[in-house]
C-alpha cells in the first residue's frame, strides 16, 4: 500500500487554475520526486499534500486516512513533514530551539533522543547549537532545517528545493544526506529544479508541466529520456 | 536634586504600568499581526471589575485583582474569538477597523452598565517613603514602588515563560513565521488566542493600578489615553519586541514625567509625541524593533 496517494487533485489560487488533475503516489521507504520548470505547480503540490492550501476537489490520502481538509498543524503529529521552499528556519531563534520547535508534536521526553539523532546526521549542528539560526551559513541552515524537519520523526519527509541557492559543493552534500536518511529508512518526496541530481537519487520520478504531470517513471528511465534530457538536463 | 530624584521614581513607576500594557500591544501585533486597539478598554474593564468587587462587594483587594485578570482573559479571548478570529486572512485594514469599533463598543457598553460618573477606588495604599538627600527631601508611594515591583516581576515572568517554555517558544515561532510554525505541528489559532489571554490579564492588572495606585479616575474612557501611550511605548520600543515593550514604556513614562516637573505640565504630551517622531524619523523599526522582510 502507498504512504501518499493523491488522486486527481485541482488546486486554485483564486480563478488561477494552478494544478490541474494530478496523481501520484509514495510508496514506503522510496525517493520520488517531482520535477519541472519554476512554475510547473511543484511548491503548490507540496503545500496541497500538507495542508497549507487546500485543493478545490481532489483526495490526499496518507498512511490510509483521507486528510484532504486536514490542517497544516495536524499533519506533523500524523507524520507527515515539509521543508519548505527557502527554508523558512527560524531566524531568530538558537538553533536548539529550532529543532525543539520541530519536535513541537513529540513529548518532552522524547526530543533529546530526536536531538542526538539530528547531530548524528549533522554535527556541525552540534557544534552551532546555541547560535542564533539567521547567523548561520546558507548551507548550516538548509541543514537545520531538513533536521528540524527529522524531528517529529515522520514517516515521510517533503523536501522543497533543498538545494536553492547552495554552492556546487553543498548541494553534493545534501544530496549525500539525503541519501544517508533514505538508507535509514525514511520515505521521501523531493521537488527540484535540480533535475539531474534529482533524478540520480530518486526510485521514481514525474515531470510537472504548468499544473499537470506529463511524465513518469522509473527516475533512471527518465533519466535517459530525450525529451527529458531536452527539457530539463539542458541537452 | 530632590524634584528631579522623585520625577526619576515617578517617571519609572508610571513607566512600568505603560510597559505592562506595551506588552499586551506588542504581543498581540508580534503573534496576530494586529493592533488591537481595544487593548485600552480592555484595562478600563478590568479596573471596573476591581472597582465592583472590591468597593461594591468589599472583597479583598488582592482577591478582586486575581478575579479582574480572570474576567479580563475571558473577555479578551471572547473578543479574538468573536471579532478578530473570522477575519483572519482579511487585509489589516478591515482588522483595524474592527478594532476600534470593538473599543467603541466596549466604552458604550461600560457607560450603559456602570455610568459616566468617575469612580475611585485604591489599593497598596502603604503610605509614603520620605527620602532625605542633604537638606532636601521628597516623598515616595509606597503603593508605587509596589507597582513597580510587581511589573517588573510580570516582565521578568514574561521574558522567562516567552524564552523557557515549550509555549512561550512557540509563540516566539508563530510570530517569526505562521506557516513555518504550522508545518512543526503548532496551532497558530491556539497560540493566538493565549496570546490576548495573557496581553489582557495583565491589562487587568494595568488597570487595577492605575486607578488603585495612581488615582487616574475610572470611566468608561479611562483606558484610551493610557492605551495610546502604551502603544506610542511599544512602537518606540519596536513594536512586536517584548524587550522593546518594556524599554518603551519605561522611557514614554520617564519623559512624560521628566517633561511634566521640568518644561510644562500642558506639553508633557505633546513632548512625549515629539520624541517618538523623533525616533520614527531615526530609526523607524523602533529601539529594538527587526526590520520585516517582506516574503515573496
Amino acid at each position: 500500500m502507498s504512504l501518499l496517494s493523491v488522486t486527481d487533485l485541482h488546486v486554485f489560487y483564486g480563478n488561477i487554475h494552478a494544478i490541474k488533475g494530478i496523481s501520484f503516489e509514495v510508496n514506503e521507504g522510496e525517493i520520488v520526486t517531482l520535477i519541472g520548470a519554476n512554475g510547473a505547480g511543484k511548491s503548490t503540490t507540496l503545500n496541497t499534500v500538507c495542508g497549507l492550501l487546500h485543493p478545490r476537489s481532489g483526495q490526499v490520502v496518507f498512511n490510509g486516512e483521507n486528510v484532504t481538509k486536514n490542517a497544516a498543524h495536524q499533519m506533523a503529529g500524523k507524520g507527515m513533514v515539509l521543508c519548505p521552499e527557502g527554508r523558512r528556519i527560524f531566524q531568530q531563534m538558537t538553533v536548539r530551539e529550532n529543532l525543539e520547535m520541530g519536535g513541537f508534536t513529540r513529548a518532552q521526553g522524547d526530543l533529546e533522543g530526536s536531538m542526538q539523532n539530528v547531530f548524528d546526521h549533522f554535527p556541525r549542528l552540534k557544534e552551532r547549537e546555541k547560535q542564533i539560526a539567521g547567523t548561520l551559513s546558507g548551507g548550516e541552515q538548509q541543514m537545520l532545517a531538513m533536521g528540524r524537519a527529522m524531528m517529529s520523526r515522520p514517516k515521510l519527509i517533503m523536501l522543497d528545493e533543498p538545494s536553492m541557492g547552495l554552492a556546487p559543493i553543498l548541494v553534493e552534500q545534501i544530496f549525500e544526506i539525503i541519501r544517508e536518511l533514505h538508507a535509514a529508512g525514511a520515505t521521501i518526496l523531493l521537488v527540484e529544479q535540480n533535475a539531474q541530481m534529482a533524478l540520480s537519487i530518486a526510485d521514481r520520478a514525474y515531470v510537472l508541466e504548468t499544473g499537470r504531470i506529463t511524465m513518469s517513471g522509473e527516475a533512471g528511465d527518465l533519466l535517459q529520456d530525450d525529451a527529458v534530457r531536452k527539457a530539463y538536463l539542458g541537452e | 536634586m530632590a524634584q528631579f530624584l522623585e520625577a526619576l521614581v515617578n517617571g519609572i513607576s508610571l513607566g512600568s504600568l505603560y510597559a505592562i500594557i506595551a506588552l499586551g500591544y506588542s504581543m498581540v501585533y508580534g503573534i496576530a499581526k494586529m493592533l488591537n486597539f481595544a487593548h485600552g478598554d480592555v484595562i478600563m474593564v478590568g479596573g471596573f471589575a476591581v472597582f465592583i468587587l472590591m468597593v461594591s462587594n468589599g472583597w479583598q483587594p488582592l482577591l478582586a485583582v486575581i478575579a479582574a485578570m480572570f474576567i479580563c482573559t475571558v473577555l479578551g479571548m471572547l473578543i479574538e474569538r468573536l471579532a478578530y478570529k473570522p477575519l483572519r486572512g482579511a487585509p489589516s485594514l478591515a482588522v483595524l477597523i474592527t478594532a476600534i469599533g470593538v473599543s467603541y463598543f466596549l466604552q458604550n457598553a461600560a457607560q450603559l452598565l456602570w455610568g459616566a460618573n468617575p469612580k475611585f477606588f485604591t489599593i497598596l495604599d502603604y503610605g509614603n517613603l520620605t527620602v532625605h538627600i542633604g537638606d532636601s527631601q521628597f516623598n515616595i508611594s509606597i503603593g508605587k514602588l509596589l507597582s513597580v515591583a510587581v511589573s517588573v516581576a510580570i516582565m521578568v515572568g514574561l521574558s522567562l515563560f516567552t524564552g523557557k517554555t515549550r509555549i512561550g517558544k512557540s509563540m516566539r515561532a508563530v510570530s517569526e513565521d505562521r506557516g513555518a510554525a504550522q508545518l512543526m505541528g503548532i496551532n497558530v489559532n491556539a497560540t493566538i488566542a493565549i496570546t490576548f489571554a495573557i496581553g489582557s490579564a495583565l491589562a487587568a492588572v494595568a488597570g487595577a493600578m492605575l486607578v488603585g495606585v495612581y488615582g487616574v479616575q475610572l470611566s468608561p474612557t479611562t483606558g484610551a489615553m493610557p492605551g495610546i501611550k502604551a502603544f506610542t511605548a511599544a512602537v518606540f520600543g519596536g513594536i512586536g519586541s517584548i524587550p522593546g515593550a518594556m524599554i518603551g514604556g519605561i522611557l514614554i513614562g520617564l519623559i512624560e514625567i521628566l517633561v511634566g516637573t521640568f518644561v510644562s505640565t500642558d506639553l508633557k504630551d505633546a513632548l512625549t509625541f515629539a520624541v517618538l517622531i523623533v525616533m520614527l524619523v531615526a530609526k523607524p523599526t523602533g529601539l529594538l524593533g527587526k526590520p520585516m522582510r517582506e516574503k515573496v
